[in-house]
This record gives C-alpha cells, structure tokens and sequence, in this order.
C-alpha cells in the first residue's frame, strides 16, 4: 500500500479549500496548532470553524482573517480571559465580520455524533428553559414516536474536513491516542476528509499490538503528517505538557491588534514549519518535557 | 484565623458535598472546594470532569477543565460523549457545580451575553456545560461574587436554567434535575423557597443591609437567619498549603 505520509504544507494545500467548514479538534489535549499555523500561511480564506472551544487556535485562525463563520459552545481562553481577536470579529467586524452559531458543549457532541453516524438529527434531553434556541433556530424539539415525549434536536455536522491529532499512527493513518478524548472521533467520522498528525509515525505491528486504542482507522483517513511537538501550546499526554503560561500571556498578545499581528509576523509568517518554530523555542521546551507514567501490559492472547 | 472571601466560599461549598456523591466539577474555586472535601469528610467523593475524566485525583491545581494532571491517576478517561449522555444525562450526576457573570432571583444563570444577544455590550464565553449541568445534575451548586449588577432581578439572557419563572416551571418543562440548591456568594449563603434566591446565612461581617444593596431586588431573608461558620483552621491550611501554593485563585 502506498504511504499516506506527507508534509504538514502539502496537507493542507490538498485538502483545505477556501469556503471549507474544518474542525480541527482536541478538547485541551491535542489542539494542533502546527495545522492552524499552516493554514495562516497558505491564506485560506472564508472557512467555517466548527470546535466546542474555540480556544487560542480559532482565535489565530480569526484574527488572521481566515474565518467567515465559527460554530462553537465555549469561546474563551480557559482560565484567562477572553479570547480579544475572536472579540474583535464579533464587535467590531475586524479584520472581518463572523457569524456566530451557538450551541451547548453536549449540543456540539451531538452534531459530531449525528454527522458521524449520518443521522438527521441527534435527541437530547436538554435545552429547556434556555434562551439559546430562541437564538438559533437549529436547536429544534422532536416528539419521541415511543413515549410522545419533547426532545430537543439538533442537526448532523459534516466538516469538509478533520484535523485529528494523536500520539502515534502508522503511515495508513492508524491513529492511537490515550489521555481526554475529546470528541475526535466522532469529528473524524463525521468529515469527508481527515488529516491526522501524529506525534510518533510507527510500524503497523506497533499499532497490531494494542488495537483498543486507535481512535481513529485508516480507512477514514487521507493524510497522515508527522510533526513532532505540533499541539504546543496545547499539550500531548506522555510527551509534553500544557504551556499555561502561553496562555496566561496570550491575554496580553491578543488584546491588541498590534500585538496580535507582530505575534503572527514572528511565530507563523516568518516561520517555514513546525520544525523551525520548535528549533526557535530553544530550550523553554525542556520545561514541557512529560515526567514518565507507563500503564500495565494487557494480554491480547487467546 | 484570618481567611479571604474565597476561602470561605470554597469552605462553604465543600461542607455541601457528602461522601460518596458523583459531582461534576468546574475549574476554579468548585475543583477546590471537591478536593478540599475529599480531604477532609467525603474520602469517596468521586470527581468527573467534563473534559472525560472520572475518579480523578490531580496531584496539582488544574489550570483549565482538560489539564493533564485529571488523567493521570485517574478511575477512567472517556469520550466527551459518553460524559453527557451515559454521566449527565445518564442520572449518574449528584451535584453540578456553575458559576455565573449573572445570577437572577429564580437562579438563573448568565454566561453568554451582557445586553441583547445580537449587539451585546459585553460577549461572554457562553454555556460550555453549564446549560446541560443545569438541567440535568440532580442539585446544582453556584459560586459566585455579589453585586448589584451581577445579581439582576432577571439576567440578560438565560444560559443555563434554575427555577426559570417559579416553582413549578422545572417540573412542567420536565427538567429531571431538581435545579439550584445553593448559591453561595461573599456575602451569605441562599436557598430556594417557592422557587426563589432566600437568603439564610449571612457570612461574619456582613450585614443584611450589605446584602440588599448588592442584590436587584428585594431579596428573601429567611425567617431563621444563621451566621455562616467560618472556615476552620485545618480548612484553611489545606487550601493554602496543598490545593492552591501559588495563590492563583485566593
């Protein structure tokens, strides 16, 4: 079989478009941010951003001018504040005007789950008494044909494309992940194309070894990128933590467009790849470095 | 013993928790308060984490909801998908924890906007959880600051649902959770009755009249009015000492 290995450059030219709707997910864990800092490079325009936190990916993606419309449930830099560029979006329509579609984080699982499953809608007990369906007219009721019931209902998401981020995968996409699992897989299932970075490219029998844990099958998959480091400032359980002092000091780096702009200047524009903004970081990712935990063996004789 | 206002609000918080409970836990002052219990009273406090984990025991203070330190050491790690729909909506949830830029008279909690929805003054991060937490936890417990502008008669916008309008809404929109049992502000402590914020333990050092001013309306005060006891020496060595040595959220 023919490798699906590639370049994180030639990944993205391939497969995002401009007008795209992405998701490129990892529920604190696994952001890749090597693939959001590619598609600022490569100018992408008028994409749709679908995450339940938009987090400080989305917030680079929109400040960039990279976004026409975001689909999210929680838009803020955790622990930190506000996220100042998607902020600026919304209020005051720079670099450009973007579309809010607004749900609940289980309202999110759900789109994920319905698209991934290629149901009409997904049920969920949920929403009553809320002003957010009042404000978008996506979030319907449904009456259970068993017990005539109200549900709440929301309706499948199906992303041009996932960026799915993980520990290890073979050359076909295998892909193993281990720590908060977010709603990869069900954002994986439910595009039509999927791009997986990986931490560790490994033999297939690697993958043989331990099949419990591939999220994430070949078969869905189109590209495979190996990009060691790819999730910083976000983290990879059992290889690096999570920068919470980029965080913290995003909040400064963000609030103003100056700032924001000289933020992308230094670490993405005249940035090649994800190699050189590693090799830049220097020695402050020896503080990031995972202390090491190895679980037990498992038997999968028979 | 001299203590902060968030110190006893985490103090307070913990006292609500009994051994053996399911909570769903918030980062900030919540995750203290859970750990500060499972210290002391309820060892078999079991901690879920929206971002999947369940049992967790963080060896350090997690900075955001998906911190490394909830899986390691961790009962299990599981899809965010089976946290809403086997954990929350499953019934599995005893005790949610929210917080709130607003918290109204019926305990309704705003998170999403300040002003109208489409041209807000101010944009918030919006519901993450809180709306199903709200709706779906068996209790519901809010942490929050007190001030008249942040305790509004009606909040701007619902983002996650106490009482609505009154005490028989929840029952007739058919929420399974019995919605909010506590908001403890820095200023008391408030129970529902008919359906409504009811002030019943006033903190040391505050007054009723303090308390009228930073709340909209004209606030309940029940008629057996307690004096909230202040946390413990031991409360307060725990919380300094091991949940929080960098002083992030004290």
């Amino acid at each position: 079989m023919q490798t699906k290995l590639m370049p994180m450059n030639e990944a993205i030219s391939r497969f995002v478009n401009d007008g795209d709707t992405i998701v490129i997910e990892g529920f604190t864990h696994l952001i890749c941010f090597a693939a959001a800092h590619e598609i600022i490079r490569q100018r992408r325009r008028d994409l749709t951003l679908c995450r339940l936190t938009p987090d400080l990916i989305y917030d680079q993606l929109i400040g960039a001018g990279c976004a026409r419309k975001l689909i999210f449930s929680w838009a803020g830099n955790p622990g930190a504040g506000p996220l100042y560029a998607l902020r600026r979006a919304v209020e005051q329509a720079r670099p450009r005007s973007l579309e809010l579609e607004e749900y609940s984080h289980y309202g999110m699982v759900a789109r994920f789950t319905a698209g991934a499953a290629k149901l009409p809608f997904y049920p969920l007990r949920n929403y009553m008494g809320s002003d957010l369906p009042g404000v978008n007219p996506n979030i319907k009721t449904v009456v259970c044909p068993f017990t005539h019931e109200e549900l709440a209902a929301v309706p499948p998401l199906n992303p041009d494309i996932a960026v799915i981020h993980a520990q290890r995968a073979d050359e076909q996409g295998n892909a193993q992940i281990w720590g908060l699992l977010g709603v990869q897989k069900e954002a994986a299932f439910a595009a039509r194309n999927v791009i997986v970075v990986a931490e560790e490219i490994v033999d297939e029998k690697v993958i043989r070894s331990d099949p419990n844990r591939t999220l994430v099958p070949a078969l869905i998959v189109k590209a495979v990128v190996h990009e060691p480091f790819a999730c910083h400032p976000s983290y990879a359980q059992g290889h690096y933590d999570r920068d919470n002092d980029f965080y913290l000091r995003w909040r400064e780096v963000s609030r103003s467009e100056s700032s924001f702009n000289a933020y992308l200047d230094e670490w993405v524009y005249k940035v090649k790849d994800r190699a050189e903004y590693v090799m830049r970081m220097g020695e402050q990712i020896a503080r990031l470095r995972a202390r090491q935990q190895m679980c037990g063996p498992v038997n999968y004789g028979y | 013993m001299e203590y902060t206002p968030n110190e006893l609000m985490v103090s307070q918080a913990a006292r609500q928790l009994r051994n053996g409970e399911v909570v769903f836990v918030g980062i900030g002052l919540p995750n203290m308060a859970c750990n500060l219990a499972r210290r002391l009273h309820a060892p078999d406090l079991v901690l879920v984490y929206e971002s999947g984990a369940v049992g967790a025991r963080p060896d350090r203070l997690p900075i955001s909801i998906g911190d490394p330190a909830l899986v390691t050491n961790s009962l299990s790690v599981c899809s965010m998908f089976d946290i809403f729909s086997y954990y929350l909506q499953g019934g599995l949830i005893d005790v949610g924890f929210l917080q709130g830029a607003q918290v109204d008279r019926f305990g309704n909690l705003n998170t999403t906007v300040i002003g109208d929805y489409f041209h807000p003054s101010v944009r918030l991060p919006g519901s993450g959880g809180a709306c199903e937490i709200a709706i779906l936890a068996r209790r519901v417990l809010v942490i929050a600051p007190q001030s008249r502008r942040s305790f509004p008669e009606r909040v701007d916008f619902i983002t996650s649902p106490g009482f609505v309008d009154g005490p028989q809404t929840r029952s007739r929109l058919k929420m399974p959770g019995q919605g909010p049992a506590m908001i403890i502000t820095d200023l008391g402590c408030y129970e529902f009755q008919q359906g409504e914020m009811t002030l019943t333990s006033l903190h040391p050092g505050s007054s009723i009249e303090q308390v009228r001013g930073a709340t909209g309306w004209p606030i309940r005060v029940a008629k057996e009015l307690e004096t909230t006891e202040p946390p413990a020496a031991e409360e307060i060595r725990i919380i300094r000492e091991e949940l929080d040595p960098a002083h992030l959220y004290i």
